[in-house]
Parts: structure tokens; sequence; C-alpha cells
């Protein structure tokens, strides 16, 4: 199955769905350190992410030139950026629409080669880090992107099919938010906690880890694997 | 959980409303997106004043919306900045062409969600000056934190520099007077008890009967440390000294005293709070020229306090003093 403009919007209502089902855990992570409405906010965006897809004509059934019915992943993406940023609020608002924004930097490409992918996944990460200053080891989202990024580039390179790629970085995210545990915050509201912020998984981290997960679910390809 | 709501998710939007029905000979509401403006809207040839964040510190930021103070407050949802798309039009409203001020707490998503409101305000033509209130003392080193969390000392920001506005400042008097405040304010503060964030149904964080917490913000987070519940006047001291510290007080300098409850305390017991962190300035010499003893930048349900104090010089106390007429501050 290819890495479409189909793919982009499985993936954003794949990431919907797992959000939604995750909220009171991302609640709960978010309440042991920080102030517990992680799971709800990003539910509201994703859910407004929805809303707005279903509001478009599916690709190809509009007339042509519709910019609703633009073949390019970009738009979707961009869809996404601007959803998030008006409805989730907080911190992971801005943090999540910059990350999709820059995600969109693939335009032009209406099929994801694996350096296609590659180039997504750093957008996104370029996006968290230019708006929230955070670098990795500080036990937010980045803790999450970094070693997706690092694992996409080392599948690319090995020759790896765009969904091993996806796979790769989906794995790896899971593994970087779980390795927040130890980490002592110092950005964002955990970081108030000082030291009590050791021993609980960054809500943000977890986010991204299920939002990647998505991203392999909507290619298809490892449904076990999920 | 037991309040007097109707559906979480319209917390915020009936509470808002029946604020501005309550109090429409000052405020004004809108919706889509949803702000409080002063009745009237901006006035001409005055900087305008903007603030917000998210919900439940009422009557920050609304309350303080009218004369001498705030033109437009921006209420997110419970706990979370509002968004880019949302801040931007109370930003427009408060504008009358000399600018705006935006007041913003040093919080992540307040920052990030301001800043970027403030790159669109400045695409349309609206100059726009911010001011980042951080004057939590819990919080030490910025180095290894996201920075000091502005907390009830926003009050004192917002109503001085509402008065430099009123009296005709330019914008950029206005902020550096809003500016002056922020390095010469510092609060810290106590939770007897969590609150509860009404999407969450349970208390923020679990704090045993016979502790409480040091250190904390306004966001039902967690505060610093832990210690055993101790009498008031030992747990003011944990509040005074750190503040005075911070601000090097010396003997003979004037200063406005804010003790702030955190929603679920009774006014009684700010008051032995207010009493005992007087003595102990009063004590190194430092002069109470000012006070306030309220519920003014809460936590929900919260039960807790804060002290803040402002180190006063006469220009300050002379725009502390000036008439404001909101609906929860008036003089």
């Amino acid at each position: 199955m290819a890495l479409d403009v189909a793919w982009a919007r499985r993936w954003a209502r794949e990431s919907a769905a797992a959000i939604a089902a995750a909220k009171d855990e991302l609640m709960e992570l978010d309440r042991q350190i920080g102030d517990a409405d992680h799971g709800e906010n990003l539910n509201r965006g994703f859910q407004a992410v929805v809303a707005k897809l279903d509001a478009q004509p599916p690709p190809g059934t509009a007339a042509d030139g519709d910019p609703a019915a633009s073949p390019l992943i970009a738009d979707v993406l961009k869809l996404v950026a601007t959803t998030l940023m008006s409805s989730v609020g907080g911190a992971s608002g801005p943090l999540y629409g910059t990350a999709y924004l820059r995600a969109a930097k693939v335009t032009g490409l209406s099929v994801l080669d694996a350096h296609g992918v590659v180039a997504l996944l750093e957008g996104a990460l370029e996006g968290i880090t230019s708006r929230g200053k955070a670098v990795p080891g500080e036990k937010t989202m980045v803790d999450a992107w970094t070693p997706a990024v690092e694992a996409a580039i080392a599948t690319a390179d090995a020759g790896g099919t765009p969904e091993d790629v996806l796979e790769a970085a989906a794995t790896a995210s899971a593994a970087g938010a779980v390795a927040t545990v130890p980490l002592l915050a110092t950005k964002g509201r955990a970081s108030y906690l000082g030291e009590r912020s050791i021993g609980h998984e960054d809500p943000g981290a977890a986010s991204s880890a299920i939002i990647l997960r998505a991203a392999v679910r909507a290619a298809g390809a490892t449904e076990a694997a999920a | 959980m037991k309040k007097l709501i109707n559906a979480v998710e319209d917390v915020v939007a009936e509470s808002v409303e029946g604020f501005a029905w309550a109090h429409a000979d000052i405020v004004e509401m809108r919706t889509d997106p949803l702000f409080v403006v002063r009745r009237g809207g901006a006035r001409e040839g005055k900087v305008g004043l903007v603030s917000g964040g998210g919900s439940g510190h009422e009557p920050l930021h609304a309350g303080f919306v009218g004369l001498g103070m705030l033109d437009a407050a921006v209420p997110g949802t419970v706990f979370t900045s509002p968004t880019p798309d949302h801040v931007l039009p109370a930003l427009a409203a408060a504008d009358s062409g000399r600018g705006v001020l935006a007041i913003v707490k040093n919080y992540t998503g307040d920052v990030l969600n301001f800043e970027t409101a403030i790159e669109l305000a400045d695409a349309d033509g609206i100059e726009v000056a911010t001011v980042v209130v951080d004057d939590d003392v819990a919080v030490k080193d910025s180095l290894y934190t996201a920075g000091r969390r502005g907390v009830a000392g926003t009050l004192a920001v917002e109503k001085i520099a509402g008065a430099a506005a009123e009296r005709g400042d330019d914008l950029q008097a206005v902020a550096a007077t809003a500016a002056r405040v922020v390095a010469n304010v510092r609060s810290m503060g106590v939770a007897l008890t969590a609150c509860t964030v009404p999407h969450v149904g349970r208390p923020s964080f679990d704090l045993p009967d016979d502790e409480v917490e040091i250190g904390i913000g306004i966001h039902g987070e967690p505060g610093r440390r832990r210690i055993p519940v101790a009498p008031a006047d030992d747990i003011t001291a944990m509040l005074v000294e750190p503040v005075v510290e911070d601000l090097a007080l010396t003997s003979g300098e004037s200063v406005l005293l804010f003790v702030n409850g955190m929603g679920g305390t009774p006014l009684s017991e700010l008051y032995v709070v207010y009493r005992q962190a007087r003595r102990l300035l009063e004590d190194r010499g430092v002069v109470v020229a000012r006070s306030l003893v309220g519920n003014y930048v809460t936590s929900l349900d919260m039960q807790g306090a804060s002290v803040t104090v402002l180190r006063l010089d006469d220009e300050l106390t002379a725009l502390w003093d000036a008439p404001v007429h909101t609906a929860a501050l008036r003089w």
C-alpha cells in the first residue's frame, strides 16, 4: 500500500482513534507530573481534525482545482497542523501544530518513498525543537521524536521500504517514551517538580509514540505489531 | 466529584456568560472565539491591555477587565491556554491604534500560544508589546526548568500597567512600567489540598490529610516539596522568607503585601496568614504600605494561599492607588 494522500488521511483518522482510546491514560500520565489536560486537549484537537476531513469531499471526487481534493500529502499535514493549533491550546497545541506544519515540507510529493518518510519525520522534529527549544534528555516529546528520526534514517539508508521506515520510527519512539521515565524534567510543566518528576513517563512523548504507531497502522503494513 | 456544573465541556462558556451578564455595566462577552472585552471596546487614544490563559483562576483575568486595568481577557479551557486564533481577536478588540500590551504568565503553553498570536497580530498591523510575568520564587533555576511561573503577581502587573495606560502613557512606557513591576514582585504558595479539574473528575494530585505542598503554581500541579501540616505561622514563614530573600528587601523599604487565596480557603485563614506575613516583614523593618487579601488568582477549589510582595516606589504606589473599576477589583 503506497504512502500517499489517502495514507495521510488514514493516519490522521487512526491518530484520532488512538488518542481517543488513550485519552484517560494520557490524562493520568499528565496528572502525575503536569496538570492532567494532555489527553483531553489532544483528543479535542484530533476530533476536530476528523470533523474537517469528514467535511471534505473524498479525493478525486471534487471538481478539478478544488484545493479540498488536493492529492498532496502536505495539504493533509497542513490541515492537521492548523486544526491542532487552533483547537488544542496549552503547550501541545503549538508544538504538535508546528510539527505537522514542518512535516509538510514534503510539499510536492504525492507518494512518499523511504527518504520521503524520513523528511516528514525530520520536519516534525525540527518543528517541535524550534518551537519548544527542548533538546533530548529533558523529558519532553523530543525524547520520542529524536530516536524515531534516527531509526528512520538508519532504516532508509539500509534500503528499507517506506513501511519499514515508519515501523522503525514508531518502535523507536515507543522506546524513547518509556526511556523518559527515569529522566529529570527540565522543560515544560513537569520541570517544576524537579526531582519528583523522576519515575513518570512524559505524556507528550507517550502521545507522540501513539501517533507514530497510528502512522504504521494507516500504512496497513504491520497491523499485528501494533 | 461534586460540582455545580451542567456538562463538563460547557463549564467555561456558561461561566463566562454568567459573568458577562452579572457585570454588563463593565464588560461585554464575544463569542466564536470566546473572550471578554471592556464595555464599548477599545478606548480611543489609550494603549490596550490584554491578558488571558487557562480558566480556573477566576477572577483572573476577566474579573480584571474594566477601567484602570485590562481591556480584554481571553479564557482558555480549564488550565489550558487559549489558542492563537482565540487570542488574536482579543488583541484586535483592545487596539485603538496606540498598540496593545499582552500580559502573559510564564507557563510554556501561555507563552507559545501568545507568541504565535502576536506574530499574527503583527501581520495584521497591530503593534503588540509583551511582558512575561514570572514571580514565583518556588522555581529556582531557569537553567533547569521552564523558568519561574507567573502566578498571583500577575494581578499587580495588570493593575499598575492598567493605571499607566489609563493616564495616557504610550505603549513603550506602559510596557516598561509592567516590566518594572515584574522585576519587583515575587510570590510563593502553599496547597493544603489538590484541586479537581472538571474534565479529570478527581484531585490533580494525591495529598495526604496530614501533609501540605510548599511551592505550588496555580494549575493544580504539585509543589516543590511536601511537609507535615504545621501551624499557619510556620507555613507563612516558609512562604515569606524566600520571597523577601529573593527581592533582597532591606529595612525601610515599602511594599505591597498581597495574600491570595487559591479558591477553597476561607478569608479568615487568609487573614491569619496576612497577620504573620506582615509581622515578619515589619520585623525586618519593611514597611507594608499597601495590602490586598482575598481570592484573586485561584486554582479552582484548591485550599491554600500564596504570599506576594511587591517592592513599591512613589510612582508604583500612585499607580496602584489610581482608580480601578472591574468586577473583582475596584476603588
